[in-house]
């Protein structure tokens, strides 16, 4: 059995080597460190075999002048982080964990806290090495092939193997991050909160209690973070972390009404400090302080339910979302909210102009019906949802919120017309053959 | 330290060639393809900021041994330690299916990895003395029902070094025999894995400890030589029994 981050299992088995070229020869689909939440990198039933690439690693080459620096896809931005961040590089776009690997945040062309002005990873690449569905190997970028590159920026391992990736490393001025923190009220306050926020800051982001409704509606913390500069940095490295882990699955889920309304009030009114110096990571990856977090979740697993509100539906459109979610009472310990820069060139890369919400939620007997009405509350204010967290969403809602789709698939097929490469994801929202 | 360093692309031998390199070490890699070297020794280039340099190496051509030991000592103005994670692995039963590939695995992991130390062995007591390790196995200690011919193979190996530790020592040459348990890498990938299953770079940081203390034989990961321990105190009529 195989499952996303959101350990809802469907049959299949992954293959290892250091070789991808190999690897991928007969595969159907290839497979990194398996954060994506739902069906995504899962292999199709009738082809349960995924390549796993996460021992191809090497990195092939790096100019210090220029930040350049190819890698094979199964290398990971923690590895990256270890080895560049002493040097003053970091990866240009950072998602919310780092344990992903190069291909896989092209397949998903994954944003950060810096969207409103770095935009997604895509926009920092330079090229692919890729292993298309006849069998060739060939090199794309965007000036080269551009019609496929922009097709897999962000088209979710579906346009072929991902083996090469050269990108643009950023170089920072100290690797410790200045971190301020501000209690929102309302969801309204949030909203021009991050809008302010957005001119002078670099990194932005907001975790929101959503289990409060009325006039508490979406208050929370507001986090933004610039890299320090040399004279405020600390002069010791920021240490390595140690990562405790969650051992077992738990025959439960620790994630309830009663340990969510716990957690949250106790996130809400933690004396977080306003301004200080603090390490990146606990920044930028909160979560990964705890191994196999997603463990607490118990057998039945839980999913990430994130979808961007465009700015062209208006302010209110945020609050619209949050009274829907807090009437359905879909219980989420994670709720964090972003604003989204302009829509990037990758033909079915999530984010667009507006802000982004997601949320986790355990999975139920319910988790269907909740993920239609919100789906149908985002089609209604003309947003999307992110295919790296989905494992619900029918076909005929995802068409409805995705004009693009019809451009991105005559690509895809332009290069499988059989439909070789495929995942379950695709069998569940694209028809392709199981 | 000038390390030439046979096996270093994959596994356990990139991670122990990664941590060398990082830590200033000057290496020579040896190996069968060359375009597989290559983009091993600009990894190793990219995160040890030193130049590593390589040749071929194949250790089912003997012939190979002595141009690319060579190679590697000019390369490298000299020579301190070699290291072979080098091998050939099938499982019992592929063997049993395949007499030809059961004659190749002998020959590599055995015969040809000999004939290799000796000429390493060979070069480093011409300079006065220097490391050889070399990666053997847990498969070697006892004749077991899964590894008959993978084992008879690697326990050959283990004398020949246990043999080569006491007759050299002296001279200075230190011999570091590793004896990985389940480990997971490409080639045991498929495989089910044990309790005390490792990584390969826990087998890496407890080698190269044991590659700087000289220390002649390395379990890694280390509770493996409890387990081992064990195994070689079992008397025959148990062992004729246990199926691992």
């Amino acid at each position: 059995m195989l499952s996303g981050w959101g350990r809802i299992p469907q049959p299949g088995h992954e293959v290892r080597s250091e070789d991808l070229v190999a690897l991928t020869r007969d595969a159907v689909l290839s497979r990194g460190l398996g954060r994506s939440y739902g069906d995504l990198s899962l292999p199709p039933p009738s082809q349960p075999q995924a390549a796993n690439t996460t021992l191809a690693e090497r990195i092939l080459s790096f100019d210090e002048g220029t930040g350049r620096l190819r890698a094979e896809a199964g290398l990971s931005v923690f590895t990256l982080n270890r080895l560049f961040r002493p040097r003053g590089f970091v990866v240009p776009v950072s998602p919310g964990t780092q344990f992903v690997t190069l291909g896989g945040m092209v397949a998903a062309d994954v944003h950060g806290a810096s969207h409103h002005v770095d935009g997604c990873f895509g926009a920092h690449v330079a090229g692919l090495r890729m292993r298309v569905a006849d069998g060739r190997i060939l090199e794309c970028g965007p000036e080269q092939e551009s019609e496929l590159f922009w097709a897999t920026v962000g088209g979710m391992g579906l346009t072929g193997h991902i083996l090469e990736v050269e990108f643009r490393m950023r170089t920072i001025s100290s690797p410790w991050l200045q971190v301020e923190k501000q209690h929102m009220p309302d969801i309204d306050a949030f909203m021009e909160g991050l809008k302010a926020s957005a001119k002078e800051w670099p990194q932005t982001k907001g975790w929101i209690d959503c289990l409060k409704r009325g006039r508490h509606l979406g208050r929370g913390v507001l986090m933004r973070a610039r890299w320090a500069s040399a004279g405020e940095a600390p002069v010791q490295a920021p240490p390595a972390r140690p990562r405790p882990t969650v051992p077992f699955e738990l025959p439960f889920s620790l994630v309830t009404p009663l340990t969510v309304r716990a957690f949250n009030s106790l996130c809400y009114h933690f004396p977080w400090r306003a301004a200080s110096t603090d390490h990146p990571d606990s920044f930028f990856y909160p979560l990964d302080v705890v191994e196999n977090w997603n463990r607490l979740y118990g057998p039945r697993g839980f999913t990430q339910y994130q979808c961007v509100l465009p700015a062209a539906a208006g302010t209110g459109a945020a609050r619209r979302f949050l009274e829907l979610l807090t009437r359905r009472g879909g219980a989420s310990m994670l709720c964090v909210i972003k604003d989204c820069g302009p829509e990037g060139k990758g033909l079915l890369s999530f984010p667009k102009e507006g802000i982004s919400i997601a949320l986790d939620i355990p999975v139920t007997n319910d988790t269907q019906g909740l993920v239609d009405a919100l789906n149908e509350a985002v089609i209604a204010e003309g947003g999307r949802v992110y295919l790296a967290k989905d494992a619900f969403t029918r076909a005929e809602h995802f068409r409805a919120m995705e004009p693009r789709l019809p451009a991105w698939t005559a690509v895809r097929r332009r290069w499988d017309p059989e439909g070789r490469i495929r995942s379950a994801q695709s069998v569940r929202l694209f028809g392709d053959t199981p | 330290m000038k390390v030439a360093f046979l096996g270093a692309t994959k596994g356990m031998g990139r991670a122990l060639a990664r941590l060398m390199s990082q830590r200033g070490d000057h290496l020579f890699l040896l190996g069968r393809d060359a375009d597989d070297l290559q983009r091993s020794a600009r990894d190793l280039e990219v995160r040890g900021r030193a130049p590593v340099s390589s040749a071929p190496c194949d250790l089912e051509k003997p012939e190979s041994f002595a141009p690319a030991l060579d190679a590697a000592e000019t390369a490298l103005g000299g020579l301190d330690a070699v290291v072979v994670t080098a091998g050939l692995f099938a499982t019992q039963d592929q063997l049993e299916a395949d007499p030809a590939l059961t004659h190749r695995l002998l020959l590599v992991d055995f015969t040809n990895t000999v004939a290799f130390c000796e000429e390493a062995r060979r070069r480093l007591l011409a300079r006065g003395g220097g490391t050889l390790c070399v990666f053997s196995s847990v498969a070697g200690e006892r004749g077991r029902r899964p590894v008959v011919l993978y084992g008879a193979a690697k326990a050959g190996l283990t004398r020949y070094l246990e043999g080569l530790d006491h007759r050299f020592r002296a001279a200075g040459l230190r011999t570091v025999c590793v004896k990985p348990g389940f480990v997971r890498t490409s080639m045991t990938d498929g495989l089910k894995a044990p309790p005390f299953a490792g990584e390969p770079e826990d087998v890496a940081r407890r080698v190269l400890a044991a590659i700087d203390a000289g220390t002649p034989v390395v379990y890694a990961p280390g509770a493996w030589a409890s387990v081992m321990f064990v195994i070689r105190l079992l008397p025959r009529f148990v062992m004729r029994r246990v199926r691992f």
